[in-house]
């Protein structure tokens, strides 16, 4: 286990290195001036842009440029932003909010995936089946922006159950909304996944054992079922997890939440690469790390995995 | 109307079959043999009621592309603010945007983009993937180990923060005719979508390379290049081609999404997606403006994930 666990972080290394890499590149290799407009209509002053290019290594080359940059991240320092803002306090004032959206978004879309996937797959073909199967295809369907429109319209907006837009504290109950459209696409695929997972296992040998056995019926498909659907579904929950951390652009913009998209996405058209190569990077490490930790996860479900 | 799609459907079905029982070897149509996998398939696929919804409405759907102006004789760019944000009428069928636009023709034309979008970023993704899965599942080893390195970097990107830096690198370059933004569109797309693609391949390539006839074609002593492409190609076709019909449905509401934050197509290229993002400031005065492109933003997207399942489940009997 401990090896396992050493090998794959080694494996992550040239990993993390490869997109991080890719990211800067992209961000700072831009054709054309980078001092384009950053002074208003004026060209800028000859001291400023020398005390920048002095600043950010930008007279190196990009290689020389990452590894610098990659040096510095390594002891905790995020860089600043044009302005002389600590990257790394905008990051930590802002992700706290996203990571508390994901989380929700992830637990809502667990709860109801899971909920109607073992509903069908436990059933068979009949009229709920096909009930799920239809409204998970239309989740799937309608875009993210859409959902949040008119979930924003209808229940903040015209019935008032929810708050429309989420305020600078933005507490748990302000968080549910945005939170259900975050998880909604996510929803359908947990859902599908684990009717599908749930319809494979129930004919499977271990469960006419158990019932043989004369397990009361709780028990095996509380225990005996469930456990082995899990790993789908699971690994499923995780990457989403991951995902949903940085890619909350969109719901963040709909609902006004002040979170790690919304930073990003303005230091994108600001061009401010610094903080756009440090929340990236952050994310990526965290993106890595879940996936690893739902690894492991797997022994813990299935005893069969063993990592030698 | 229903006539000619139908038709067309049945056309354009026929074709499909011959096609693939071609690259088949064309083994399938005699009698007394076992069907082949694509003609089994199609065989389950005619009698589904969603395939045959999915089609005609994905038919439809290209030949509103192709040939806008059957659909509507207004003029989409025509602006004429005294009708600025009036509702539906008889005039105009969805009514008219806040530039005083006809939506539903802007919507018709816009028909062209959002599928062009789709098609194009699905196909390069497939072909991308399958040609580097095909290569690292059938050499192994260090190309394999190297491929799959390549592939994790680009899987780890944040998809949405991914698109945008593509794209906000080639917006300050200065590319303004509407094809050329299609194509940005579909580069940023493809390239963040290839890894997946790419590791259904290789391991449908890992599996049909221990199979018999794999074997015998390297011990008749053909080369690489012809195992691969020949032999392995078309027998690891499926999984690849049911990931690519609803990865189309999604590529279209990406796109959305991404013309939506300011980002992806512009104005010489009208898409659905940004006709919903120059309606974001009116939606509580003029919620029409958003509803009508949104609708059929999701019955598009609709009928191309319904497409995908169906195939789905006809190629895959194991998932039903």
């Amino acid at each position: 286990m401990g090896r396992y666990v050493l090998r794959r972080l080694l494996q992550l290394i040239p990993v993390f290195v490869g997109t991080t890499f890719l990211i800067y590149v992209m961000v700072w290799a831009v054709p054309g001036d980078p001092f384009a407009g950053m002074c208003g209509e004026r060209p800028c002053n000859p001291a400023f842009v020398a005390m920048m290019t002095d600043k950010y290594n930008m007279d190196e080359t990009v290689f020389v440029q990452y590894f610098l940059y990659l040096g510095n991240l390594l002891q905790g320092d995020f860089g600043e932003t044009f302005s002389g803002l600590a990257v790394g306090d905008l990051i930590a004032l802002r992700y706290p909010v996203s990571i508390q959206l994901a989380v929700i978004a992830v637990a809502i879309e667990a709860v109801i995936g899971i909920a109607a996937g073992i509903l069908t797959g436990l059933r068979g073909r009949g009229f709920v089946d096909n009930l799920v199967l239809v409204s998970t295809l239309f989740l799937i369907s309608i875009p993210t922006f859409v959902t949040g429109f008119l979930l924003q319209i209808v229940f903040g907006l015209e019935l008032g159950w929810f708050p429309a837009t989420v305020s600078s504290e933005a507490t748990w109950g302000e968080l549910i909304m945005p939170g259900f459209v975050l998880g909604s696409l996510s929803m359908a695929y947990v859902s599908r996944l684990t009717r599908t997972s749930i319809a494979e296992n129930r004919r499977a040998d271990f469960m006419r054992t158990a019932l043989a056995k004369g397990q009361p019926k709780r028990r095996i498909v509380g225990v005996h079922l469930l456990r082995n659907s899990a790993i789908p579904v699971l690994t499923f929950l995780g990457t989403d997890l991951g995902n949903l951390m940085g890619g909350a652009i969109v719901t963040e913009g709909i609902f006004g939440i002040p979170g790690i998209g919304g930073l990003i996405y303005d230091s994108i058209l600001n061009k401010e690469g610094v903080t756009v190569t440090g929340v990236v990077v952050l994310l990526v490490i965290v993106f890595l790390l879940v996936n690893l930790i739902i690894d492991l996860l797997y022994a813990v479900l299935d005893p069969r995995i063993r990592y030698d | 109307m229903t006539d000619p799609t139908i038709a067309a459907q049945a056309d354009s079905g026929g074709s499909y079959v011959t096609a693939l029982e071609h690259a088949d070897g064309g083994g399938t149509g005699k009698k007394g043999k076992p069907r082949s996998l694509w003609s089994d398939a199609w065989g389950d696929l005619r009698r589904r009621p969603l395939f045959i919804i999915a089609s005609v409405i994905i038919l439809f759907l290209i030949v509103v592309a192709v040939f806008p102006e059957w659909f509507t004789s207004a003029d989409p760019n025509h602006r004429d603010l005294s009708r600025s944000r009036q509702t539906p009428s008889s005039d105009a069928l969805f009514g008219y945007d806040v530039q005083g636009q006809d939506i539903f023709a802007r919507a018709v034309y816009g028909t062209r983009w959002s599928l062009l979008v789709g098609v194009g970023a699905a196909v390069f993704t497939v072909v991308i993937g399958a040609v580097i899965g095909l290569l690292a599942g059938y050499f192994g080893g260090a190309v394999d180990g190297f491929l799959s390195r390549v592939a994790e970097v680009f899987f780890g990107l944040p998809f949405v923060l991914g698109a945008i830096i593509i794209l906000n690198a080639f917006r300050s370059s200065g590319v303004d005719s509407a094809f050329a933004l299609v194509m940005m569109v579909v580069f940023a797309l493809s390239l963040l979508s290839w890894p997946v693609a790419m590791r259904i391949m290789r391991s449908a390539a890992i599996s049909a390379k221990q199979q018999d006839y794999v074997k015998a074609a390297r011990a008749l002593g053909a080369s690489a290049w012809r195992i691969i492409f020949r032999h392995m190609l078309p027998n690891c076709l499926a999984p690849i081609l049911v990931y690519a019909t609803i990865l189309l449905g999604s590529f279209i509401a990406v796109e959305a999404t991404l013309s939506f934050l300011g980002i992806g197509l512009r104005d010489p290229a009208v898409s659905w997606g940004v006709m919903i993002s120059d309606a974001r400031n009116y939606i509580r005065v003029a919620p029409h403006l958003l509803l009508f492109p949104a609708g059929i933003l999701t019955i598009t997207v609709l009928a191309f994930v319904m497409l995908g399942d169906a195939v789905r489940d006809a190629l895959d009997p194991k998932l039903r």
